[in-house]
């Protein structure tokens, strides 16, 4: 059994509903189905449009899906009782790709890293406060920035305290939707490099959801290819991945520009 | 320090005139009874419709009563009366605006189709529906307002709260194992009042205006009760020989209400707030 078993997932999305017979679907998950090791990351790779986002909604148990079931460490997310259902959301969290929206501009950095502590262990206000900073320094941020508010961020320091949020319940399973595609090149692999390195103290599991191939392909253990709501391709190695002559994933391939704008092909921008 | 203030000054004009005026009033309503010269509803037919002297500063009215006591105390009733207006309707727009926006479905299209419904009422006909079954009275006119204004709120507060739980801070605080009262404690409310306050801000000159409208048609505050809008409707039968009675007031009215609207739109311009 697997931590995580996404069983034949099918998702429409409805339009029209004021008359029954205007009704217009569009299908964004058709018949998916993997499943998440502990300790182990899947990464899915897709262009736009793919139904990897909706695929992370539905698997964090906010987008109940129309047909399929999702397994986590055996129960049902959305048919299990309330308890189960709050013992399964402590063990799966989620870091999103806008690091800008995911922070209340409201609220300090204590706050918002606290918020999960606060609803599910009972700390006082000193082992809370501890325990934040403790969580801080972990991520790569110091006890100075406690009381700073989301706009004295940058957006890379922004996405350390959202994965300091979403590891500070030390969960099994973090949904990464897109977490570095908005950042810069050197901030997307400092925050590469944390996650692999929580991965390995935590024993965390990861499913990395992104158009970026090359991020994926850096942490990922596992690769699926994500096309028109479909899960066209799952490889079980980067190898496999990487050798791999199915269209789409060569096509995705052939659009990663060389590092420097000289050996970037002319006829490949045209196309 | 001070060279901030002076900036302050400069640069938010408006902002700083409007809100000394209105503070000037808010301190007349509570000082009232210490600064009024005489008492508003003491009747004296001898010394009716005089001009200003130094008993009568602004004069007297055709029952010989103070005028500058009536507009001090009439203050009171204005703004006190016009707040619980806004408060009120203010609260119960909340409520129904965040259940609307969060819950969304059907119950979010059962609130909005009754504020429509309600919104297509005129105030004036509801309140003189409400005076023909009651008849006329401030209790009325304050539940007829209260009935109208809430529905321009809870559209307004919707509309917020359905942007607000897009965002992802929202869905976060869903998967981090907030309930549905933390979420709107915490994440919701905060976000929305500042905009509210100030909308608030116009919205309070239309309270008073309308509340002054309905005292002025006879529907509203019932005499001797010194208020405004009641003023301008005794003072009418005298605007060709003593107009004061009628100025007076209605120059206050025209005070609080253009205060009110020019803070509130320098507010929303301050802040960049969208209004209805």
């Amino acid at each position: 059994m697997g931590l995580l078993e996404v069983k034949q997932i099918n998702h429409s999305y409805h339009s029209g509903k004021l008359f029954k017979w205007n009704v217009q679907s569009n299908k964004v998950l058709n018949d998916i189905s993997f499943t998440i090791e502990e300790g182990t990351c899947l990464g899915l790779v897709g262009t736009s449009g793919a139904g990897k986002s909706t695929l992370g909604k539905v698997i964090l148990g906010i987008q109940p899906p129309q047909q399929g079931q999702i397994l986590f460490q055996g129960y049902d997310i959305y048919r299990a009782d309330k308890m189960t259902q709050r013992k399964i959301r402590r063990n799966l969290q989620v870091v999103f790709q806008d690091s800008y929206s995911s922070v209340n501009p409201r609220l300090t950095a204590e706050s918002i890293i606290s918020e999960p502590l606060e609803n599910y262990e009972r700390l006082t206000v000193a082992e809370l406060k501890s325990t934040v900073i403790s969580l801080l320094e972990r991520v790569g941020l110091s006890e100075k920035d406690l009381n700073k508010y989301p706009h004295q961020f940058s957006g890379g320091q922004l996405q350390r305290i959202n994965i300091a949020r979403a590891i500070s319940l030390k969960p099994k399973l973090i949904v990464l939707d897109e977490s570095v595609s908005s950042l810069d090149m050197v901030t997307q692999s400092l925050i590469l490099e944390l996650l692999k390195e929580l991965k390995q103290d935590f024993g965390l599991s990861y499913l990395f959801i992104t158009h970026d191939i090359k991020a994926a392909f850096s942490i990922s253990d596992r690769l699926g290819v994500l096309e028109k709501g479909e899960l066209i391709e799952l490889y079980e190695s980067k190898e496999q991945f990487f050798y791999s002559k199915n269209p789409v994933v060569l096509q995705m391939r052939d659009s990663i520009l060389a590092e420097h704008p000289r050996f970037r092909s002319i006829t490949k921008r045209e196309i | 320090m001070m060279a901030q203030f002076r900036e302050i000054l400069k640069s938010q004009t408006v902002i700083v005139i409007c809100s000394v005026v209105l503070c000037l009033l808010f301190l007349m309503t509570i000082l009232a009874p210490w600064i009024a010269p005489n008492d508003p509803v003491a009747v004296n037919l001898a010394h009716k419709l005089q001009s200003p002297s130094m008993n009568y500063p602004l004069g007297t009215d055709h029952l010989g009563r103070c005028t500058l006591s009536r507009i001090l105390y009439g203050a009171r009733t204005s703004l006190g009366f016009a707040m619980l207006i806004f408060i009120s309707s203010l609260s119960i727009g909340l409520i129904i605006g965040i259940i609307a926006g969060y819950k969304g479905g059907w119950i979010d299209q059962l609130l909005m189709r009754i504020g429509e419904g309600v919104m297509a009422v005129p105030n004036l006909l509801l309140v003189l529906g409400f005076v023909g079954i009651w008849g006329a009275g401030l209790k009325q006119v304050i539940l007829a307002l209260i009935l109208v204004q809430w529905v321009y709120y809870a559209r307004i507060i919707r509309g917020m709260v359905l942007s607000l739980k897009e965002q992802n801070y929202i869905t976060a605080a869903k998967i981090s194992g907030s309930s549905q009262w933390k979420i709107i404690k915490k994440h919701i409310l905060p976000n929305v009042l500042p905009p509210l306050a100030v909308m608030g801000t116009l919205e309070m000159g239309w309270a008073i205006m309308d509340l002054s409208s309905m005292s002025f048609l006879g529907l509203g505050i019932q005499p001797p009760t010194p208020e405004w809008g009641a003023m301008i409707h005794e003072g009418k039968s005298y605007i060709r020989t003593n107009p004061a009675l009628m100025i007076y007031p209605g120059l206050m009215i025209m005070l609080i209400v253009v205060s009110f609207n020019l803070l509130g739109e320098a507010l929303s311009e301050r802040f960049g707030i969208k209004r209805r």
